[in-house]
């Protein structure tokens, strides 16, 4: 065991002596790895901040069913019990005519001529289904529920209906999140794959210039473990300075954005949402950017070595 | 201590008309046994020293080495083989970046010795190749048959119990081949087996060794006591 913390000890020791030595021949896969991680750091919070966006937005949406006088309360009841077990919807608020018209009137508190006009009449406001979906994705289906014969024959003409007319908008909006989303992971994908190859590249290079050290480490008796280790030692390190630097870019970035820009916003991107979620997951995100780094890091250089460092006698 | 039942070892493949490097060998080597293997150029020393060092196999035959059998070695278990044989290289094989003291360290290092082990053991096998107070040269800074004397070291420094050395003389002049030569003796008596390859007639008259002459792959003559005749 103390032999083996020791051999460990000398690995990490050895890889982080290489990497100073070799620094230059880092320096390309450090810097490929700093775009990919800051590509995959921007698309984390990015991601964040338009699910914060279209969030806000849908929990302003609901659906309204608006029912006949002719519809019983019981009636009403039990269309919106059935309603609330549908899996896409979030929340149902049901109100019999005479809720609905205090709702109506405490809406409207300020307008008296309107006030007066409706309590002139008998009742107009009709008995109303609140509903808030989970996604505005899945808005349709709540609508095709409501649509069944059984279902708008409890319903006066027009209903559903959407509260707003931003149906059209907040689709848009969805279609270009998702858009900039599958942007986001094929990007990620993209640089990941160029910097895998770079750093296995850098590895071979390495392995080449030290072929006559790791031949007697052979001949010697080392492990093949402890002629690899230093190697992926050195890929860690790189990945771990990325990360680092990666952070430090997107910070900086949040920095000159909000104060030069003096912008709160760029389109679906909220800045002032985006550089809070930052803070408050700083760690978090520091972390996950390190792991990502180490792994990359780790699995281009054990199949470089693999490749390369293969232990067959003729 | 070291046992090949006629072992051959071919390069060419199925009936390419190659005559085999080693041709159905037999040799068997007793514990703290000094032997020396001379041969033409190509008459496959450098062929058997790298089939026991496990640098390649055998086409047939069963080679016994420290009671293990190299037929049940697996590719991952080399390593451990390795630390159990000290080899010396007709180059050295010394690592240009690194001091006297660290070259013989190295061996060390890689099998996870600590630190205070290796500041213990590397001056007194210093010392016994006659290097004490070079610890701190670079192989550069060194002639000849110093530089051998630190691979020998390297070589001894892990205490094992067979040591081979391949042409260890061949680009010396001949006092440090005396040298050379002396310090091998020298781990013979405490016990170690030798296994000397070399092309020095004189040497190999003087030694009155053992002395196995190959000759097209094959064992010409295995005599005690013996003189060199190629």
């Amino acid at each position: 065991m103390k032999r083996k913390l020791i051999t460990l000890g000398r690995i990490i020791h050895t890889g982080v002596v290489n990497f100073m030595r070799n620094v230059t021949l880092g320096v390309a896969a450090i810097a490929v790895m700093i775009v990919t991680l800051t590509i995959v750091l921007f698309s984390v919070i990015a991601n964040a901040s338009f699910t914060n966006t279209i969030a806000q937005i849908t929990d302003k949406i609901d659906v309204s069913v608006f029912l006949t006088d002719q519809t019983t309360d019981v009636q009403g009841q039990k269309l919106a019990d059935a309603v609330k077990k549908l899996p896409e919807v979030k929340s149902v608020q049901y109100l019999n005519k005479a809720a609905a018209l205090k709702a109506y009137e405490r809406q409207n508190a300020g307008n008296a001529q309107l006030l007066a006009a409706i309590s002139a009449t008998n009742n107009p406001i009709p008995a109303t289904i609140h509903i808030k979906p989970y996604d505005l994705n899945k808005i349709n289906d709540i609508k095709n529920f409501l649509t069944t014969p059984n279902n708008q024959a409890l319903q006066i003409k027009g209903s559903p209906s959407y509260s707003g007319s931003r149906k059209a908008v907040i689709d848009k909006i969805t279609h270009a999140t998702n858009v900039l989303r599958e942007i986001g992971i094929i990007s990620v994908i993209v640089f990941a794959i160029i910097c895998a190859l770079i750093i296995f590249n850098t590895i071979q290079m390495a392995i080449f210039n030290r072929r006559d050290e790791i031949q007697i480490m052979r001949l010697l008796g080392a492990s093949t473990s402890y002629i690899r280790g230093p190697f992926i030692v050195e890929s860690v390190i790189y990945g771990i300075l990325a990360a680092l630097a990666s952070v430090f870019i997107i910070n900086s970035a949040f920095v000159a954005a909000s104060s030069s820009l003096q912008a709160t916003s760029l389109g679906l991107f909220d800045i002032g949402y985006a550089n809070s979620y930052f803070d408050q997951h700083f760690l978090e995100l520091l972390a996950m950017q390190v792991a990502i780094g180490i792994i990359i890091g780790t699995a281009s250089s054990a199949i470089a070595t693999r490749r390369y460092l293969k232990f067959r006698t003729k | 201590m070291i046992l090949l039942d006629r072992v051959s070892k071919s390069y060419g493949k199925g009936n390419s008309g190659i005559a085999p490097s080693l041709d159905r060998i037999s040799l068997h080597v007793e514990p703290k046994e000094f032997v020396i293997v001379v041969g033409q150029s190509g008459a496959g020393k450098t062929t058997l020293l790298k089939l026991l060092t496990r640098e390649e196999r055998p086409t047939s035959g069963k080679i016994i080495i420290g009671g293990i059998d190299y037929d049940k070695l697996k590719d991952k278990d080399i390593p451990l083989l390795r630390r159990k044989i000290g080899v010396v290289f007709q180059d050295f094989k010394l690592l240009p970046n690194k001091t006297v003291f660290e070259n013989v360290a190295f061996a060390l290092e890689i099998v996870g010795v600590s630190n205070k082990e290796i500041k213990h053991t590397v001056p007194k096998v210093l010392d016994i190749v006659n290097l004490k107070g070079k610890e701190d040269r670079m192989p550069r800074e060194l002639s000849g048959g110093e530089r051998q004397r630190v691979a020998i070291a390297r070589a001894i420094v892990r205490q094992p119990r067979i040591l081979i050395a391949d042409e260890p003389t061949g680009n010396l002049d001949p006092k440090h081949a005396w040298d050379v030569i002396k310090v091998l003796e020298k781990i013979n008596r405490y016990g170690t087996t030798v296994l000397l390859t070399t092309h020095n007639q004189e040497i190999v008259n003087k030694l009155k060794r053992r002395v196995v002459t190959l000759q097209h792959g094959k064992i010409a003559s295995d005599k005690a006591n013996a003189e060199y005749e190629v």
